[in-house]
């Protein structure tokens, strides 16, 4: 009986010094890769290894060897003891192996859940263990199952939707204001970390400009630089606001440096084109009061950060929709992973009589001497016409089986029927060779 | 036989109905997409229901209530399939094609009755006239209904209370646009049909203008609409203001088209045009 294998640790078992002990960041993926599946009791392996997380997949005929092997292996490249390593690892089997890749797979596990990365890198994984010819049937099915789940969950569900951080709820609001950021103005006031961010972010949007204004020029044409724009003085801003159509500001300035009266004027002059400040500066940049006038929109720092609370609260009531749909894939799996335990019945039932066939069908041929193409072919058509005939009850009786408690009575029962262990078995004699 | 056509569109604009507001809540494109193409069959065979019911009558079916309403509901359907085909906006359906298809249950629920066709309703510049002010009124009621999206995202902008509406409803900007295009064309289609009904009004009746209640107030619609677009083009007014004002235009409209129909006398009343 195969067994599936999960041995793993994440953000959430390990703490990131462990994580990185463990992690085979600074080995070589394809050695460690090598190494598992060279461990004699593993059948197939896929090694998983992110910043966040490690996981060694795997499928075995001795569960407890190979999960000891392992191990083992991980506490060598590690340097942690064994049990040192208990409290950090799980280890999940069949059932909840194939659940753990799936949340994985889908980013139910992530730190931030819902984020796409993990998929490709799941995915990575998976090719390296195909170069490696490391993955087979139950590995290559499990990882095609764990795909498309993961597209149908972001597809169907709202995990991936909405945006979990300051600088990204602030691109997607700018997206729901202009529809199409291509092409939009952007004025930078002020440097820091998230305004710089949420610049990054824009400027992957296809923006058509950035304009940097800092009070310091120098830092202005630094950052301009940066950002490929252009430097402007803070004196410039005023006539700027009239061009632009998002401002990111983030200056120390003790007192708001964009007014009410500024921007009502302002927005005359602009023709009405909606204007949306990003203000991410404490003490605030832009006097609250700017919201209020028509297609002007302000956001602050505890707006966005709202947005992004609010969003993680959606995150969550989508993932319970998320694990529901995996708990669907996992029954259909191990319902698939039990037909396998028929499969190699079926298949040893179907060559033997193809064997049959053939050799019966060689004599016959050549006892009846010269016969025109179409002869040939009607005889041969109608032996597999009748192998075909009789094995289709036996084939769909044992399929029927394949859920059932009694199946391995009845597998057994048709493997001593027809003789199928005769290369484990030479002591009962050989049916082929009784015969006339 | 058309009576058959018209129950087939009503129940696929039912079916297009559900599953736009299923495309909108669930966010299933599949369903969107699927919706649109269950749509344009109903609207197909709307279609051919307007062409029987042309030829069987000898006149444009807009004579009562009933057919108006219909009719008006199959120029809405037609706005937002050629709106569509321009702005690439399923959201869109899930808010026009509710209300079209809500216009076509009340008028399907009013029971039929006797029309006589007069001799005047037939000729050349009738067809003309209804064709255009009817197409009109659908494209003002694709711009009533972006006028009321613009303001729900607007507010939720405004307000930061990000709802379910928020990620489902599109950009202000699409919406301003097609508020906008909307009440362009909408005045176009408005003026070739006051136009060719004042053609219609020298041929019938022998003057162009008669001061008849459904010409003063096309005519009241007609400059409420020229003011907004005036506004919008040379003021630079838009979004909330524009949306508003749109949404105003739209009631005004609507009472043109019902309200003086059934509270006025006048050549234009269900009363004289030979229906109830």
């Amino acid at each position: 009986m195969i067994t599936i294998v999960d041995i793993g640790m994440n953000h959430e078992t390990a703490p990131v010094e462990l994580r990185e002990l463990i992690a085979f960041g600074g080995h070589n993926i394809r050695d460690v890769m090598n190494t598992i599946r060279g461990i004699k009791d593993i059948k197939e392996s896929i090694v998983l290894s992110t910043c966040n997380r490690v996981e060694i997949l795997f499928t075995t005929d001795k569960e407890k060897e190979a999960k000891e092997s392992v191990t083992e292996f991980l506490s060598r490249v590690s340097g942690i003891t064994k049990e040192e390593l208990g409290p950090i690892l799980y280890i999940y089997t069949n059932e909840e192996a194939i659940r753990h890749i799936f949340r994985v797979g889908a980013s139910l596990d992530s730190m931030i859940v819902g984020e796409p990365q993990i998929l490709g890198q799941v995915k990575e994984a998976y090719r390296i263990a195909v170069d490696h010819k490391s993955s087979s049937v139950i590995l290559n099915r499990l990882m095609h199952r764990t795909f498309s789940l993961a597209k149908k969950i972001r597809t169907e569900t709202d995990i991936s939707g909405s945006a979990v951080s300051v600088s990204f709820a602030a691109v997607e609001l700018g997206k729901k204001i202009f529809g199409d950021l291509q092409g939009k103005k952007v004025l930078l006031i002020g440097a820091g970390e998230m305004a710089e961010l949420a610049a990054t972010y824009l400027l992957n949007n296809k923006i058509a400009e950035i304009l940097v204004a800092n009070r310091t020029f120098s830092r202005a044409v630094e950052l301009a630089d940066h950002f490929h724009g252009k430097a402007i003085s803070f004196e410039e801003i005023g006539d700027q606001l009239l061009e632009v159509d998002i401002v990111l500001t983030s200056t120390a300035s003790p007192e708001p440096i964009i007014s009410f009266n500024q921007v009502r004027t302002t927005m005359r002059g602009r023709k009405n084109r909606p204007l949306f400040f990003i203000d991410i500066a404490v003490p605030r940049d832009v006097e609250p009061r700017v919201n209020g006038i028509e297609n002007v929109f302000v956001y602050d720092i505890d707006d966005l950060r709202g947005v992004v609370e609010s969003n993680v609260n959606k995150r969550r009531g989508e993932a319970v929709k998320a694990e529901r749909m995996v708990d669907e894939e996992v029954i259909k799996f191990t319902e698939w992973l039990k037909t396998l335990d028929v499969v190699p019945t079926i298949v040893a039932l179907k060559d033997k009589c193809e064997s049959i066939r053939q050799s019966e069908l060689k004599k016959t041929l050549s006892s009846l001497g010269n016969l025109t193409p179409e002869h040939r072919e009607a005889v041969e058509n109608l032996t597999i016409s009748i192998a075909k005939k009789i094995l289709n009850d036996p084939i769909v009786f044992l399929k029927r089986k394949e859920d059932r408690a009694s199946r391995n009575l009845y597998l057994d029962i048709a493997r001593k029927l027809f003789n199928l262990d005769t290369d484990s078995d030479e002591t009962k004699p050989n049916p082929d060779k009784s015969e006339p | 036989m058309d009576i058959a056509f018209f129950r087939l569109t009503l129940v696929l604009y039912l079916i297009a109905t559900a599953g736009f507001l299923i495309f909108v809540i669930k966010k299933n494109k599949k369903v969107g997409f699927w919706s649109h193409r269950i749509l344009v069959a109903g609207f197909a065979l709307n279609c051919i229901y307007l062409v029987l019911g042309y030829y069987q009558l000898g006149a444009m079916p807009v004579l009562n209530f009933k057919t108006s309403l219909s009719f008006f509901s199959w120029t809405i359907i037609a706005a937002y399939i050629i709106f569509q085909a321009r702005f690439r906006l399923a959201v869109l359906g899930s808010f026009v094609v509710p209300f079209s298809a809500f216009l076509m249950i009340i008028s399907s629920t009013i029971p039929i009755s006797s029309i006589t066709v007069k001799p005047i309703f037939k000729g050349f510049w009738l067809p003309v006239h209804v064709a255009t002010a009817f197409l009109g009124d659908g494209i003002f009621a694709i711009a009533f209904i972006a006028g009321v999206m613009y303001l729900i995202q607007e507010h939720q902008i405004k307000t930061k209370r990000l709802g379910a509406f928020y990620s489902r409803l599109p950009s202000l900007n699409s919406l301003d646009s097609i508020n906008y295009h909307a009440i362009n064309y909408g005045f176009l289609l408005l003026t070739i049909g006051m136009i060719t009904g004042s053609i219609v009004a020298q041929g019938a009746h022998g003057s162009y203008w008669r001061w008849d209640p459904k010409e003063v107030w096309s005519l009241i619609t007609w400059l409420c609409y020229a003011v907004l677009l005036h506004q919008r083009m040379a003021i630079g007014w838009r979004g909330r203001r524009s949306a508003i004002m749109s949404i105003g235009c739209f009631f005004v409209l609507i009472f043109t088209f019902i309200g003086v129909n059934f509270l006025m006398e006048g050549y234009h009343s269900f009363k004289s045009l030979g229906g109830n």
